[in-house]
């Protein structure tokens, strides 16, 4: 059975071609995850390996668990009373959901912006310095602060008042020091939570050539509600929906995952098809 | 259960055991704040439930005190228990008005400017020493004006029981939606009859608590009385324009002895303190939670 | 029905007419005074407390603040505030110092620490601490407390740490500054302790959530983003309790014992301001001596005016800066 599907996400994009299949190297393998709140189960059987080095998009209409999903990958759940998680989440081989893991290591490794911009009531360069400090990286402090925030391609627009404060900037700088704070830690993998939905379109693009310009350094996972954003910046793609339980509980599932291209152009699930051509969702 | 760090290809520890060590201290530091605080409760009120559990008798209540303890008969505090009845009754009638006028003022006429004022002027008033407003009082209408008497030592009182009165009667009168003030407007009703007779009795809940407070605040309090109604006979009486003795200032006295029967009836009178402050402040939490659902329901 | 009726005007209230009720007026002017009594209320406290002291304020004009001697013998009254400013300050400070680490750790644990169900039950129970009446808290403190302290504290402190002024000789009486700074320690630490757990309640939680997803400990986010939030708001805590230890006068007098000298001894026994005016009640020998009571008020009133405006001038910059606004104004 052939089918035609129009294009109707049509994208400009700087993204190279995904490397072959056996050059892709697996930094997270999730095995049948479920995230629960109290008794409603938000997600329920995920598994999918997320590649190192490239930019994995979650995508899927609102209330299908993307946010709890991402927010597994760094033990961020674990702040809300109510919530447990079975299942693992496989980090360079360690079920980083375990109990006995520290959520404190895996943080400093995998990084997070989240949605809003949430900067510290800090100076601008004490809101990328003081987690540097704090983790005990504090030598070259000042060239630290300038990488990151360079990375960030905030550092031209801030190096004259480092000292301000971080909520002085604009919404969009604001959401760019954060991303600066997170990667002045040097960690493997920064997750982003909808990071651009609070932010102007000028805003946005700056946020998403600096994931294209440094996943080669870092490896990124971005839940967005924007198709097309992931259309421009991610190499795969993973589809969530809602679906419905035998006793009529909805909960989030992993529909399809695959390179962003195909994800778009042939999706194999109906659903995703229907997602995607904007047919629902 | 030992928590472990992840290790392996390009993931650094960072001086993680010492980190979180220091975290396991504060935490614990934490923890032991909060048992302390709760153990110094507990000591207090054990230490009082205790010592005046055993001295508690009826004649605490019923006989009068004898001064210096001149003879055997059985002794108590009888006039103290009228006087602070007659005193912290008297503060309430002398407060409760003007709190809530005070209150209706800031709350449903005042512009934002008289209200901040005013509102400092409370919260101020509200931080002056019991001691000093005793001294206030004295020289207000004691020296000079015929000496002390219930209704000053009240007024003394009053005065502290005013701010914790308006504070409370506002933040109620906030909570009453604008809807029923605007409903009662919009049939012709008048602002004056609109808020006595709506929404007044709509914060009913949050003054009576508001009020039971202030009680439990008031009827501990030594300092005002000292010199505005401390001077007393030993007769239980209840007129107020006479000095009375109440229970704190009797309690103080009693404590200041070096007679130990004197100590045994501090106690006593220090645990029926004790037993009716707790009450008063568990009833106000009970009904702040009651009108709280009620306001919230409706 | 006639045509006359149909034809007849209803009647109708005029619309034209007074157009501001009786009532109106006389329930905004009647509320009206009433608040603004309330307001001068403060101001005429400040007044009266002055008048009362003139005749010692003539007399001994702002020497009395730094003159160190309280003599009424008959004939040569001198008096002075020295001493009691001292014992005042000393206390405070000291209870401050002792009540500020226990009351943020309790604010910490509540909202930091506690289990759910755990935090309104402790959360009461502190504040029930606030509610019971100072003479109680000096009754257990004469008779519990003290003995305690003086005991087994006092001495293994001195023998320990005699080198330190502070830790001199335990006197014999039983009463003693100690005990004061102790039972002021305890009356603060509420008040204190639910002004932090408000601030510390108050930190947006995005701000918490973005300190830990960077690898912080629980600790290293609480000193890095709660505490630097909080900073104003518990500056003003803390000068709330300080002005609340400073008023306190019958469970100071209750234990402090009345000795007026300046000395550095905790153990020895002292006096403060409101201890003081608290514990000579009962008559005056002479009009000077009432005068000057009063003017150990007037110094008292002052110090807790300053401290209580200042922390309210914090509380509402504090609340500007971070956009809300105080209790349940609309």
């Amino acid at each position: 059975m052939s089918i035609t599907i129009e294009p109707t996400v049509r994208v400009e994009t700087r993204r190279q071609p995904l490397p072959p299949r056996e050059r892709l190297e697996p930094i997270f393998q999730v095995e049948a995850l479920d995230a629960i709140y109290g008794s409603k189960p938000a997600i329920k059987g995920v598994s999918m390996e997320i590649y190192k080095n490239l930019v994995t998009a979650i995508i899927g209409p609102s209330g299908c668990g993307k946010s709890t999903y991402i927010r597994c990958f760094n033990r961020m759940n674990d702040l809300i009373p109510s919530f447990t998680q079975t299942g693992t989440i496989r980090y360079h081989g360690q079920d980083i959901c375990a109990s006995n893991i520290d959520p404190v290591a895996v943080r400093r490794n995998i990084g997070m912006v989240f949605q809003r911009p949430n900067p510290f009531p800090k100076s601008i360069y004490d809101n990328v310095a003081w987690g540097c400090r704090v983790l005990g990286m504090k030598d070259d402090l000042d060239a630290r602060v300038e990488r990151a925030l360079t990375q960030a391609a905030l550092w031209d627009e801030v190096k004259d008042r480092l000292k301000a404060s971080g909520l002085s900037l604009s919404g969009g700088q604001q959401q760019r020091l954060c991303i600066a704070r997170a990667i002045a830690v040097e960690p493997d993998v920064v997750l982003m939570d909808e990071p651009a939905s609070a932010l102007d379109p000028i805003a946005t693009q700056a946020i998403e050539q600096l994931m294209l310009d440094l996943k080669s350094e870092y490896t990124f996972v971005i839940v967005t509600h924007n198709m097309q954003q992931a259309a421009r910046v991610a190499d795969m793609t993973a589809f969530f929906s809602i679906s419905r339980g035998d006793e009529g509980q909805r909960f989030g599932e992993l529909i399809e995952y695959d390179a962003t291209t195909k994800i778009f152009t042939a999706p194999s699930d109906r659903r995703t098809e229907d997602y995607v051509t904007g047919r629902f969702g | 259960m030992s928590a472990h760090g992840l290790s392996g290809p390009g993931l650094r520890l960072d001086r993680l055991p010492r980190r979180r060590r220091m975290n396991h201290v504060m935490e614990a530091l934490s923890w032991l704040s909060a048992a302390v605080a709760i153990a110094i409760l507990g000591i207090v009120v054990w230490s009082v439930a205790s010592k005046g559990w055993s001295e508690l008798n009826l004649d605490l209540l019923t006989k009068a005190p004898i001064p210096f303890s001149l003879t055997n008969a059985p002794q108590g505090l009888a006039n103290a228990f009228a006087g602070t009845l007659v005193i912290v009754g008297l503060a309430t009638a002398m407060a409760l008005p003007v709190g809530i006028l005070v209150a209706v003022y800031l709350n449903e006429f005042a512009p934002a400017s008289i209200r901040t004022g005013v509102g400092l002027a409370l919260d101020v008033l509200a931080g002056v020493p019991a001691i000093v407003v005793g001294i206030f009082v004295y020289v207000l209408l004691v020296v000079h004006h015929g000496g002390q008497s219930a209704l000053k030592g009240a007024f003394a009182l009053a005065i502290l029981m005013l701010p914790f009165i308006a504070r409370a009667t506002i933040e109620v009168l906030a909570l009453v939606p604008n809807s029923l003030r605007e409903a009662s407007l919009g049939l012709g009703v008048p602002q004056w009859r609109t808020t006595l007779s709506i929404v007044l009795p709509r914060a009913t809940g949050g003054i009576v608590t508001g009020t039971v407070l202030a009680v439990a605040r008031v009827a501990g309090e030594t300092a005002p009385l000292l010199f505005t109604s401390s001077i007393v006979g030993t007769q239980v009486h209840w007129g107020p324009t006479q000095a009375l003795q109440t229970i704190p200032v009797a309690i103080f006295e009693l404590s200041e002895s070096p007679d130990p029967k004197d100590h045994a009836r501090a106690w006593a009178a220090g645990f029926i303190l004790l037993l009716f402050i707790l009450f008063a402040s568990l009833t106000a939490r009970w009904l702040a939670t009651r009108s709280a659902r009620k306001l919230a329901g409706r | 029905m006639s045509a006359a009726d149909l034809s007849a005007e209803p009647t109708r209230r005029p619309f034209t007419g007074r157009r501001v009720r009786f009532g109106d007026v006389s329930l905004q002017v009647v509320a009206g005074a009433a608040a603004f009594g309330a307001t001068l209320l403060v101001g005429l406290i400040v007044w009266k407390v002055v008048e009362g002291s003139r005749l010692s304020l003539s007399t001994f004009g702002l020497g009395f603040i730094t003159r160190a001697e309280w003599n009424p013998t008959v004939g040569h009254e001198v008096y002075g505030a020295g001493s009691f400013i001292f014992g005042t300050l000393l206390t405070s400070s000291l209870a401050l110092l002792l009540a500020t680490p226990l009351a943020l750790g309790v604010a910490l644990f509540l909202t930091e620490l506690a289990p759910r169900v755990v935090q309104a039950p402790i959360t009461a129970l502190v504040e029930t601490l606030a509610a019971v009446p100072s003479v109680l808290i000096g009754l257990w403190g004469i008779y519990v407390l003290g003995p305690t302290l003086r005991s087994q504290i006092e001495p293994w402190l001195h023998s320990a740490f005699g080198f330190i002024p502070l830790f001199g000789n335990p006197s014999s009486a039983g009463a003693s500054v100690f005990t004061a700074v102790i039972v002021l320690a305890i009356m603060i630490l509420p008040i204190v302790s639910s002004i932090s757990r408000e601030l510390f309640r108050g930190v947006p939680p995005e701000l918490k959530e973005g300190a830990l997803a960077l690898g912080t400990t629980r600790w290293e986010m609480v000193r890095g983003v709660v505490f630097p939030y909080a900073r104003g708001g518990i500056a003003a805590a803390l000068i709330l309790g300080l002005g609340r230890a400073m008023g306190e006068a019958i469970a100071v007098t209750q234990v402090i014992g009345g000795t007026p000298t300046i000395q550095w001894n905790l153990f020895a026994s002292g006096d403060t301001l409101a201890s003081k005016i608290a514990a000579s009640y009962q008559g005056a020998p002479s009009n000077l001596f009432s005068s000057s009571l009063v003017y150990l008020g007037l110094i008292l009133l002052v110090l807790s005016l300053l401290a209580n405006i200042t922390a309210q001038w914090i509380v509402r910059s504090v609340a500007r800066k971070h956009g809300v606004t105080r209790g349940g104004r609309a």
